[in-house]
């Protein structure tokens, strides 16, 4: 049968068919569909672990035991879980064990746009890169085996583009996998200095025969066309230079770790010119230069940024596309924003008000970086809110750290914002951290996560309790609060920079988009009594526009959530059910 | 079979995503290869998104060009200004006759262009202005947007009215089917 699947549904798919029983992974864009979707399948055992290290654990852990079992993350999450990674490369596996990872070339949604590739290089762990989701769906099942005929971990590495394409997937049923005999052996799984040199002599043995699997898999393949241009490129890559070169040869790279030499060498030498397409840096570019291949690639196109394939028409075959005079006017951008009815909207407009120092972090509360509302001074990575409120005290002494907090969410407080907290109590100092508790991983799309009560599965389990956690730290000053009752949130936030000892304040609120969550009826402007003082519109709020003569709130949009009544001194802002009836 | 290239542009939130998704199993449906590239994440959360549909025999890069698009549906009309550069001259736009304030023109930055559609229909002749908005209210369900829009595309491919319905049944879900079907032929009759 055949189905339109996004790549994530695919690579789910292909695991699943692949007999996996164990997946675990931290949500983050573009990755979470594939968790998402193997949480489906009742034969697979899902988790969203507290972050990518201990997803990635957990898969070691189910691999050694026997099971096949894979780890999902974008391609930040693998800086957090690059310390299992290189381990376990020296360790190698049981059952098969595949890392998928996802990088977001253009930062749709990601702080940076690091290349993954080189983790592969890096850890020598093997890296297969598929260009369609029915390439997302084969590949994972090859990588299965490859890991467990090679004994080494895998990365199934996809973009944006790939992760959230759907295209043609064709299905097969499921394997019968009977979990591998589990037996201890020190030699293999204790990583101490003697053992690990012996295993270190293994990789190595284990990367030479990769790179000869590589020239003869099938995973990379030669298309040829007129020779006169030849191309290598992989992934999305490959699809834009098949739009933009038409009929010309290629060499098509779905194992991009460890790369095919001797099908580079045997493709350089039958085509004129030989271009390597690839997004980010020039990882298979300067592979290709390293066997002394001439090769035209980075010096025509750029390491920012995505692909297209009229990128690839203008830069290298000079094809200008005709532009249009029309439209002749600036077009106002249109940012992200914080939905109508959001928590943490309550939380920047104090924030803003009372001119602090936002040790900021990642999560839909980053936006809280952006006109009106902006307040926020940093976002580095997940966790470093906290760390980096710290550090600025320790740099600019205690009363700057007065007029500074740390703000995360909940799900980032459990993925790395604990450690930082303990820091804090344990090198003195006096960090405010507001903890933005709205019940659920917001930004990467609803995900559950130990403070919300319930599994990837919707099954109820134990909640972390944020205060206990705060209390048994160290922390003495504790406070939960409403952040739309902003008199009392206000009043909270000053006693607690105020204090002469570290604080948590937890801003308790749950996100608007739950389907718990009730809307009240839209909200309306009394234009009699509106005086146009605009304080409504500085908590940006999207619904809330400014048509120049009058205020109007779009009710199409609106929610009810009131927030915007508490800030109009003149009683203007009603409920549009109530007015003129 | 026909190449044709769609583009569906719009406000995150206001279901850009089903509507590709509609789209994307209707051809399918009618044998063409297809890829569709979705939004997912930052920008849904009020940005400004496209999601591309491509429909040919074989479909290599997801992505739909400059002046390569044959149909633009845009569900908010500063959006369909954005994006118009991306239409073929003879190419259709659909366009919701809805404004939604992005938030630069919200905090006075910028302003919104004014007569946007009669700006676009001066360049873009094959232009269609609905009140999805309208629309959907009137057929109960104010979420209903995308499938209005829908309908109204649907008589610009060649798709039959039946795969369309049948599509509808399967992808959207089972409570909201007939309010959907009704939005759908709201808009295909519009
Ligand atoms: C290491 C890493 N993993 C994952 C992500 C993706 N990501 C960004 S924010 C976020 C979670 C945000 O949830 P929360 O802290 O609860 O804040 P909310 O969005 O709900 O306000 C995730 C998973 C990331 N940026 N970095």
């Amino acid at each position: 049968m055949k189905k339109l699947m996004l790549g994530n549904e695919a690579v789910a798919r292909g695991a699943y068919e692949a007999g996996v029983t164990v997946a675990a992974a931290y949500p983050g864009t573009p990755s979470t569909e594939v968790t998402e979707t193997l949480a489906t399948y009742d034969e697979v055992y899902c988790e969203w672990s507290p972050n990518e290290k201990v997803a990635l654990e957990t898969a070691i852990g189910a691999s050694f035991a026997g099971a096949r079992a894979i780890c999902s993350m974008k391609h930040v999450g693998l800086n957090v879980a690059a310390d299992p990674l290189f381990t376990a490369s020296y360790t190698g596996v049981n059952g098969g064990l595949v890392i998928v990872v996802a990088d977001d070339p253009g930062m749709h949604s990601s702080q940076n746009e690091q290349d993954s590739r080189f983790y592969a290089r890096s850890s020598k762990v093997p890296m297969l890169e598929p260009a369609d989701s029915q390439e997302c769906r084969d590949f994972i099942k090859l990588a299965f085996e490859i890991s467990e005929q090679f004994d080494t971990p895998v990365i199934l590495r996809l973009t944006t583009r790939i992760s959230h394409s759907r295209s043609l997937v064709e299905m097969e049923e499921r394997i019968d996998y009977r979990l591998k005999e589990y037996r201890k052996d020190v030699a293999k799984y204790v990583m101490m200095p003697g053992m690990a040199r012996k295993r270190h002599v293994e990789v190595e043995k284990r990367m030479a025969l990769l790179r000869e699997y590589s020239n003869t898999c099938g995973l990379n393949v030669i298309e040829w066309g007129s020779k006169d241009i030849g191309v290598i490129a992989g992934g999305i890559a490959y699809q834009y230079a098949r739009e933009a070169f038409g009929n010309v040869s290629y060499l098509k790279i779905g194992m991009v770790y460890p790369l095919p030499d001797k099908l580079i060498a045997e493709f350089a030498k039958e085509v004129k010119t030989l271009y390597v397409i690839e997004e980010l840096e020039p990882f298979i570019e300067d592979h290709v230069r390293k066997l002394g291949i001439k090769v035209i690639g980075k010096e025509c196109l750029p390491v920012t940024g995505e692909y297209s394939s009229q990128l690839i028409k203008e830069r290298i075959l000079g094809i200008r596309q005709e532009t249009s005079s029309f439209p002749d006017e600036p077009i106002p951008v249109r940012p992200p924003v914080m939905c109508p009815g959001c928590p943490h909207r309550g939380t920047f407009y104090v924030l803003k008000k009372l001119k602090l120092t936002v040790s900021g972090d990642i999560g839909c509360y980053t936006l809280g970086a952006t006109p009106p509302t902006d307040s926020v001074d940093t976002c580095v990575c997940m966790g470093a809110s906290v760390g980096m409120a710290h550090g600025m005290e320790k740099a600019r002494g205690k009363e700057f750290g007065k007029k500074t907090v740390a703000i995360i969410g909940d799900s980032t407080f459990i993925h790395s914002g604990i450690t930082g907290l303990i820091n804090v109590v344990y090198n003195k100092s006096n960090s405010t951290v507001i903890i933005l508790d709205n019940s659920i991983t917001g930004m990467t799309g609803h995900q559950d996560n130990p403070t919300t009560g319930y599994t990837i599965k919707g099954e109820p389990t134990k909640q972390t309790d944020l205060v206990m956690l705060a209390k048994a730290i160290g922390i003495e000053r504790v406070r939960v609060v409403d952040p739309y009752d902003l008199q009392e949130f206000e009043k909270v936030v000053r006693e607690e920079t105020e204090a002469d000892e570290p604080s948590v304040i937890i801003a308790q609120r749950p996100c608007a988009l739950l389907k718990r969550v009730k809307h009240g009826s839209p909200m309306k402007i009394n234009v009699d009594k509106c005086r146009k003082c605009r304080r409504c519109l500085t908590i940006g709020c999207p619904s809330i526009a400014n048509k120049g003569d009058r205020i109007e709130i779009n009710d199409a949009l609106c929610v009810g959530c009131g927030l915007c009544t508490k800030l109009c001194s003149f009683n203007a802002i009603e409920k549009a059910g109530e007015y003129n009836e | 079979m026909n190449k044709i290239s769609i583009m569906i542009v719009g406000v995150g939130g206001q279901g850009t995503l089903l509507a590709s998704r509609i789209l994307g199993a209707a051809a399918l449906k009618k044998g063409y290869d297809v890829k569709v590239s979705e939004v997912h994440g930052m920008s849904q959360r009020g940005g400004s998104v496209v999601t591309y549909v491509k429909l040919a025999d074989k479909v290599y890069s997801p992505i739909v060009e400059k002046g390569e698009a044959d149909i633009i549906l845009a569900f908010e009309k500063l959006e369909a200004l954005r994006w118009i550069d991306h239409l073929k001259k003879d190419g259709k736009l659909i366009v919701n006759d809805q404004r939604i304030d992005p938030m630069p023109v919200i905090t006075g930055v910028a302003k919104y262009p004014e007569n946007i559609i009669e700006k676009i229909k001066v360049n873009y002749p094959n232009t269609i202005a609905v009140d999805a908005l309208q629309i959907a209210k009137s057929c109960g369900n104010l979420r209903t947007v995308n499938v209005v829009l829908i309908g109204v595309m649907a008589k610009s491919t060649d798709i039959e009215k039946e795969v369309w319905i049948e599509t509808i049944k399967e992808v959207v879900p089972q409570k909201f089917v007939d309010v959907n079907i009704k939005a759908f032929e709201a808009g295909y009759n519009a």
